[in-house]
């Protein structure tokens, strides 16, 4: 199985009160996934952008972090994209939005249309912290596809690089896997057919786990949880009930028009973030 | 292979039951039959038709276990208006149409239309029902026939028929007024009294029967004409051979109208959410606590009802009373509503002349109680105790259909429910933003097994069946934990839902739980009463009686404590036989030793529902064993018991005891186990103590005598005896180690 690293990380910077949270944020991973960091600025570059982003920096550099700043005007989407594939990220940071009063978080729309459109890995953050803050439960999706190996080896990577406790892989069962009940006679057979999917599922994930290196599993605790609700959404809301730090997600598939109109996998997170998210891609 | 044949075996072993069941319901279901029938103003026969066809059909074909169908109250309003606009060949198309769109409901799994309406809505709807059927009926039980426009004009007119009531000229009207009066009379006062023999028959036909006799009282004994007018007694009941060369033809020529269809909807809106909710509570009644399928109730309704429009029969619903009645006499399966809908064939057949005999205020006077049950007072100040919110939910649904219609009704009802729901979020969007998202989410702990059910944003009846879809996933005998932590808005119609998953997975061996609304109450003000359905929370100390004062002091004389307030946690009543059926709404005046084993306590149930819901109190004694004992109940043995032991009860002989058998009546499952029990000693205790009711869980048991609280003299012999008792049964279950 191919190992996911992450060798350089970008960050999309702009002057928001957030700055040095986002900058303190990534330099930190920067720094635990031995990886290199580019500050992704849209906009022309000037000498005060630059001295305020150093000195920002500057308390990394000392540690070791390899950083450079990169300014790039234009139309935003466009332009961080476009420097994402010229630095070679694979790592891409962006930070989310709190709504005013509400401790609910949210994306832009830029930030929303990177996530679709990026080719590298996106991670969003909902709460960026000067400080350090300990990612204790890592919450990753096991669903049936073909991504999801890669997904799975890439959150015990990354609970490795920020010594993780618990790593929670969730199994999504559908309704329409399990049927209508309607009285006693289909409830027996609801049940019985949600253990043998969620046996199913226990042992399909079983096996992608037994491909991912002894090193990463050591001193974790890894339990599986197969959830009744909806695609994409319900993983949100599990990570949310078990307090989890980071939810790790496969990238979506491409979103159409009617995807956008019925909100569906991926969008509802987008909406609702309910921790930081790591989206492999 | 083998379990299909215990099935078979258990269906025939059950039958006698159920053919008991089955006979009583009958006697409920002909007088409403024809009181339905002649309120919306058909042919009285169309209601008798509806309930023979629906019993037929829906027992062979439908999903539910101990329901009956037949025609039903709700549908009186809406019949009326069908009937006035369309004519009554147009009606029965109606019927029949509607009975297509049930089907169709049923195939789309529409069984959860219901959840869509606000319960208090729905409230507002029934009462207005019941309203319109009292309102109606009133002046013809006072022997005062009117023909007025609107329903909410009959209700006007009330008490001028009241006051015409004193003053009638012709002695026929007065004879008919007295008779509605003595039938209403009847109606109430029947659940009053506790007498074995008068329960036996029904209170409906008890009417039925003292008219009838009265009326060949006059012809045979004092050989007078009947003395209530000619007017006020029922007519134009045909003989069977009648009603099958009489079958009328429906007439689809109003197939084009706006008024047909509107007919058709709201019968169908009307007949599918009283089916449901019937279905739902009689679920709640069922011993055997099984599910019912209601899609596939739906389509047997559905069928039912065109057939019985073809035969000239009014649309088939499953009926609450009907049905309680059913559970209470012991129905177990469905052939109690096959049976049902015989004994009414064969009444029809044998007794068609007989029946015209009933006058026709008597007949009403069961309506008119039907109509003040549904409209009752003590509904609204149940609503109001919820919240003021809902009580305006309630009046603006019931005025609607009252000077409106059904339809607008019940829309106005959502309408104003949603409005509401906006003006305490202070804003739609909210609602809107959140309305199309997935908010359930469950998954079942690997710890323990429980199932954990959170939501999120706001759970109300517009979105309540998002939640009830996982929940029906549940097992129903598991634990489940429902959290409303992350839900910002929970609304009356959930609560109460709830509140009724709580009392099922109680009765079926679960645990349902709920958490995270205690921060709702505080810190935000949402009103809807949000933990006053959520027991725990305890009322006002008020003074305490006379008797509680006794109660108080016996108990220091006993080494007791006493407690007069509610008890919440009720669950060592769980797996009483007695309370299989019986809904326990209250537990007070307890004494009780410190360890909890040994309770005198006050209770409160109720058996049936709607009409036919009795409210008992009483007082009981539970004592705790330390060691397991065979499950038994233990009753004195009288006329019943030995009619009912025919009927597939079987009393357990105890050796060597042949007068005790005689003197009691004793049931269980596990005759082996109970005879080796009852030794001689205990058999001699029974024999030489008063008589009590005395019912083993396995665990504990329960002892009773009345069903009314005990005077203070009665509660020292009580305990007395449950002392005694207590020590007989150390004995025996120490001597058996």
């Amino acid at each position: 199985m191919n190992q996911k690293n992450f060798n350089t990380i970008g960050i999309g910077v702009t002057f928001s009160p957030n700055l040095k949270a986002n900058i303190c944020q990534s330099a930190r991973l920067a720094l635990l996934f031995k990886a290199s960091l580019v500050l992704i600025h849209v906009g022309e570059a000037s000498k005060e952008k630059t001295a305020t982003f150093d000195s920002y920096l500057a308390p990394f550099l000392k540690d070791g972090l390899r950083a450079k700043v990169v300014f790039s005007p234009g139309e935003p989407v466009g332009a961080i994209l476009e420097s994402v594939k010229q630095n070679g990220v694979d790592l891409l940071i962006l930070g989310a939005l709190q709504r005013e009063n509400f401790l609910k978080y949210y994306i832009g729309s830029i930030a929303r249309k990177i996530t679709r459109k990026a080719s590298c890995s996106v991670m969003l953050l909902i709460n960026p912290s000067i400080e350090s803050l300990p990612c204790k439960h890592i919450v990753v999706n096991g669903l049936e596809d073909e991504k999801t190996p890669l997904t799975i080896s890439a959150a015990f990577f990354v609970a490795n690089a920020l010594s993780s406790e618990k790593i929670t892989i969730v199994e999504e069962v559908y309704n329409t896997d399990i049927g209508n009940v309607q009285d006693d006679k289909s409830l027996r057979k609801s049940t019985l057919l949600k253990e043998k999917i969620s046996r199913r599922e226990d042992s399909r994930i079983q096996k992608i786990l037994e491909d991912i290196p002894q090193k990463h599993k050591k001193n974790k605790l890894v339990a599986t949880q197969p959830i009744f609700g909806k695609r994409g959404y319900s993983i949100g809301h599990y990570a949310e009930v078990a307090r989890a730090d980071l939810l790790v997600m496969n990238a979506p598939k491409a979103s159409g028009f009617w995807d956008r109109l019925f909100p569906h996998d991926l969008e509802h997170i987008l909406t609702e973030l309910p921790t930081d998210i790591l989206i492999i891609q | 292979m083998s379990s299909k044949k215990n099935n078979i075996h258990s269906f025939f072993s059950e039958l006698p039951k159920n053919i008991f069941s089955g006979f009583v319901v009958s006697l409920i279901a002909l007088p409403l039959g024809l009181g339905l029938a002649m309120a919306s103003e058909a042919p009285p026969i169309s209601g008798i038709i509806a309930a023979v066809v629906g019993g037929l059909m829906v027992s062979i074909l439908g999903g539910s276990h101990v329901t009956i169908s037949g025609p039903g109250n709700g549908l009186v309003g809406v019949l009326l208006v069908a009937i006035t606009t369309l004519g009554i060949q147009g009606a029965y198309a109606a019927i029949i149409c509607s009975g297509v769109l049930l089907i169709l409901l049923g195939f789309l799994r529409m069984g959860k239309l219901a959840d869509f309406f606000p319960s208090s809505a729905i409230q507002g709807m029934l009462a207005a029902i019941g309203l319109i059927i009292l309102g109606k009926q009133f002046h013809i039980m006072l022997g005062n026939k009117l023909s007025l426009d609107g329903s909410v004009d009959y209700l006007l007119a009330i008490p001028e028929t009241i006051q015409g009531a004193f003053t009638y000229a012709d002695s026929g009207l007065t004879f008919a007024a007295v008779s509605g009066v003595l039938s209403l009379a009847i109606m109430v006062f029947y659940s009053k009294i506790r007498n074995q023999y008068l329960q036996l028959i029904p209170a409906p036909m008890w009417i039925v029967l003292l008219s009838v006799g009265f009326s060949y009282y006059y012809e045979i004994v004092l050989q007078q004409p009947n003395p209530i007018n000619a007017m006020y007694m029922i007519s134009g009941i045909p003989s069977a051979q009648q009603i099958v060369a009489d079958i009328p033809v429906p007439s689809f020529i109003g197939v084009g109208s706006l008024s047909f269809w509107t007919s058709v909807l709201a019968l169908t809106l009307i007949a599918s959410i009283e089916s449901l909710l019937s279905i739902k509570a009689v679920d709640k009644l069922d011993p055997q606590k099984r599910r019912s399928n209601v899609n596939r109730d739906l389509k047997a309704l559905g069928l039912a009802t065109i057939g019985s429009g073809f035969l000239g029969g009014l649309n088939v619903v499953t009926v609450i009373a009907r049905s309680s009645v059913n559970v209470n006499n012991g129905g177990s399966n469905r052939s109690a509503n096959f049976m049902h809908a015989l004994f009414l064939v064969i009444f029809i057949v044998l007794f068609s002349t007989q029946l015209t005999r009933i006058p026709l205020p008597a007949l009403m006077a069961i309506l008119v109680y039907t109509g003040y049950k549904l409209a009752s007072p003590t509904l609204v100040r149940k609503i109001f105790s919820v919240g003021k919110e809902q009580l305006l939910i309630f009046f603006t649904t019931l005025l609607v259909t009252l000077f409106v219609d059904l339809i607008t009704g019940i829309i106005a009802g959502v309408v104003i429910t949603f409005i509401i729901h906006v003006l305490v979020n202070k804003g739609a969007s909210f609602f809107i933003r959140n309305f199309l998202k997935p908010n359930v989410l469950m998954f079942q702990e690997k710890e323990n097994g429980n199932y954990y059910v959170s939501v999120k944003h706001f759970c109300s009846f517009l979105n309540f069946y998002k939640l009830k879809q996982k929940l029906e996933d549940v097992p129903q005998d598991k634990d489940v934990v429902v959290d409303f932590s992350m839900c910002q808005f929970v609304d009356h119609t959930v609560m109460e839902n709830i509140s009724g998953y709580q009392d099922v997975f109680a009765k079926r061996g679960g645990h349902f739980e709920v958490i995270g609304l205690d921060l709702h109450g505080t810190d935000s003000k949402h009103p809807f009463a949000l933990r006053k359905l959520i027991p725990g929370l305890k009322k006002k100390r008020g003074a305490l009686t006379k008797r509680q004062l006794t109660l108080q002091e016996i108990s220091k004389d006993f080494n007791l404590k006493y407690e007069p307030e509610k008890l919440e946690d009720i669950r060592f009543l769980d797996g009483f036989k007695h309370f299989s059926t019986k809904q326990i709404e209250r537990l007070y005046n307890r004494l009780f030793n410190t360890e909890n084993t040994f309770k005198l306590f006050d209770i409160k149930y109720s058996e049936g529902e709607f009409i036919a819901k009795e409210d008992v109190r009483t007082t009981m004694l539970h004592i705790e064993l330390d060691a397991a004992i065979p499950r038994f109940t233990l009753d004195q043995e009288g006329f019943l018991e030995k009619v009912s032991s025919l009927a597939g009860f079987k009393d357990i002989a105890i050796k060597k005891h042949a007068d005790f058998s005689n003197r009691f009546y004793l049931r269980g499952d596990d005759d082996l186990a109970i005879q080796h029990f009852f030794t001689d000693t205990l058999v001699l205790f029974f024999e030489s103590n008063p008589y009590y009711h005395i019912e083993s869980n396995g665990t504990s048991i329960l002892v009773y005598s009345k069903e009314r609280v005990a005077g203070v003299k009665e509660i020292k012999s009580l305990h007395d005896f449950g002392k005694r008792l207590q020590n007989e049964l150390l004995l025996c279950t120490q001597n058996k180690v």
